[in-house]
């Protein structure tokens, strides 16, 4: 018992509490795993409980999608203006594009939940809890994963409703869910450096509007890359939102791409954006 | 012993001389050029109710922030039952349940889940987490309430359940700031039951920041005032009335030591306190 701090709780009686590093949290790091996980799973745990509760949002938040594909889609296959690749329908090449923008929507408006629980004091609350900052973050960013899947499910369907020849085999389209979430991960991780910088919801809807078209018609949601000028080639092959709907596109109606790449840039940023939220929470906390 | 049974790996606090519930020296800290805090020390020994009183703007709710690892202090030490909080900030937060000022709770959610997400971010395990949950709703007196969103709760009820957040844990050491703000009479009456019921079953050590005189005299076993960032006095209410002479309040007592009231203290807090409250009040309503 000597060893044991004495105020050591039950979690730490079993195993006492070493001296680490100062700002580090004691333990190996298969329980800073653990605890991760632990922490991804509750925060989705509540966001699918907050969806349950309320699906409002779901149904108002597939109206936008929907026009997209109805007007937009259907109106540009017929007119040909835009040649998608191996002669595959416009509206089966939008498809994926307007599924990666509606998760883009939700994730990069993620942050405003963090500013309302800063106000609210949750966010305090939150940060008293045993949780290390990245872990935090990392669970709210998986959290909106959740949400956008739940929305993504949604567009699937309205888009095999209009026509689509979308894929049923199983392992896509867990492979689309993994890409959903790795792209809402990142944008939500986005969202929310931004609230750490802008400190309030109403400017963090200002940079959001102004950023969301830029990213969207930067990327190759709308129309292949090869038919772009240029520079805004060269601006996509920096927009995590390409590859995202590249990864998308080859999942759910064959377009070649390379996975590899997709995936793993998806994957570098959502790490990236971790990481930088993270360092900026304590903005927030102040 | 209702919040506190079913408790498995729990040993009961070390007997002997135990480390004190709050160690803290020299507490520093700043924003910008506004000293906040400004040399505190405190001790508060376990098993006590400790009241730190002061006007909006004194200092209370940073000095609170740093003792749960929320802000890292410019300068001095905190420990929290001997564990320093700058060394292992997550022990330290095992030991806390805090509830901050605000009314805090998630609307969209129900009272259990509101409970159970703390369960959870405290690693409550599985197999004792439901048993948990409900006991810290009854202990709040919720259990039929648990149910429902929080949306449809009163102030009293919300504060109550932010009580059984905090509980969930079994913590050691409770901080509540401002626990009875923006309340009515009658609900700050039943959280006070609520806390003093808590107190007698579970000894629980309580740190609290009011503003509320009469309350930190019927409460607290021992209060400090907290003047522009500093602790004027410490003691039992009894100690520091008597201090003053025959037939002296709190509220003298107060006055004596900071040379005015708490209500004509304007200086900070105020316009940013006011819309917080409304704009609680918006979200919950």
């Amino acid at each position: 018992m000597t060893s044991a701090a004495p105020g050591a709780p039950p979690a730490a009686s079993a195993d006492p509490p070493r001296p680490g590093p100062p700002g580090l949290p004691a333990g190996r790091p298969q329980a800073g795993l653990r605890r991760l996980a632990s922490r991804v799973a509750t925060l989705c745990w509540v966001e699918l409980r907050k969806i349950r509760h309320d699906r409002t949002e779901l149904y108002t938040r597939a109206i936008q999608p929907a026009l997209w594909l109805l007007i937009f889609g259907e109106t540009f296959t017929r007119i040909h203006a835009i040649a998608a690749p191996n002669g595959i329908p416009y509206l089966d090449f939008l498809a994926p594009g307007i599924l990666a923008q509606s998760t883009l929507f939700i994730a990069i408006f993620y942050g405003i939940q963090i500013i309302w629980e800063r106000d609210a004091g949750v966010l305090a609350k939150l940060m008293v809890t045993p949780t290390p900052r990245a872990a935090l973050i990392t669970g709210k960013a998986f959290a909106a994963g959740v949400r956008s899947i739940v929305q993504a499910a949604v567009i699937v369907v309205l888009s095999a409703v209009l026509g689509v020849t979308l894929t049923l085999n199983p392992l896509k389209l867990l492979g689309v869910a993994l890409i959903v979430v790795l792209g809402s991960a990142f944008f939500s991780c986005l969202s929310m450096s931004i609230a750490g910088v802008a400190l309030s919801r109403d400017r963090l809807m200002g940079i959001g509007q102004a950023i969301t078209m830029p990213l969207f018609f930067s990327s190759n949601a709308l129309y292949p890359e090869r038919l772009m000028p240029g520079w805004l080639q060269a601006i996509s092959k920096v927009n995590p939102l390409s590859y995202e709907v590249s990864a998308l596109r080859w999942l759910l109606i064959g377009v070649p791409t390379n996975l590899a790449l997709d995936t793993g840039v998806l994957a570098g940023a959502t790490v990236a954006g971790i990481t930088v939220s993270s360092l900026l929470l304590p903005r927030l906390a102040r | 012993m209702t919040a506190r049974a079913g408790r498995p790996a729990r040993s009961p606090a070390p007997p002997g001389p135990a480390a004190p519930a709050i160690r803290c020296a020299g507490l520093r800290y700043s924003f910008g050029t506004h000293l906040a805090v400004d040399r505190v020390d405190l001790l508060i020994a376990a098993g006590e109710t400790f009241g730190l009183l002061g006007p909006n703007g004194a200092g209370k709710t940073t000095t609170i922030r740093m003792l749960t690892t929320l802000l890292k202090p410019d300068q001095g030490t905190v420990a929290v039952f001997g564990v320093d909080a700058a060394a292992q900030p997550m022990l330290v937060r095992r030991l806390i349940g805090y509830v901050p000022q605000l009314l805090s709770a998630d609307a969209s959610l129900t009272g259990r889940e509101n409970v159970e997400l703390f369960a959870r971010l405290f690693d409550v395990p599985r197999r004792v987490r439901g048993q948990r949950v409900d006991e810290a709703l009854s202990a709040m007196g919720l259990t039929e309430a648990g149910q429902r969103l929080v949306k449809t709760y009163s102030g009293g009820m919300i504060r109550r359940l932010e009580l059984a957040q905090a509980l969930v844990n079994a913590p050691r050491l409770l901080v509540l700031d401002e626990p009875t703000v923006g309340l009515d009479p009658i609900a700050r009456a039943g959280v006070w039951e609520f806390i003093a019921g808590l107190r007698q079953s579970s000894h629980t050590t309580v740190l609290m920041t009011t503003h509320y005189m009469e309350e930190a005299d019927l409460y607290c076993d021992r209060v400090a005032l907290m003047h522009h960032g500093t602790i004027r006095a410490t003691g039992t209410s009894a100690e520091l009335k008597a201090g003053l002479g025959e037939g002296a309040t709190l509220d003298d007592v107060f006055r004596h030591y900071t040379g005015g009231t708490l209500d004509d203290d304007s200086e900070q807090g105020g316009i940013r306190d006011v819309r917080r409250a409304r704009r609680t009040a918006r979200r919950l309503g």
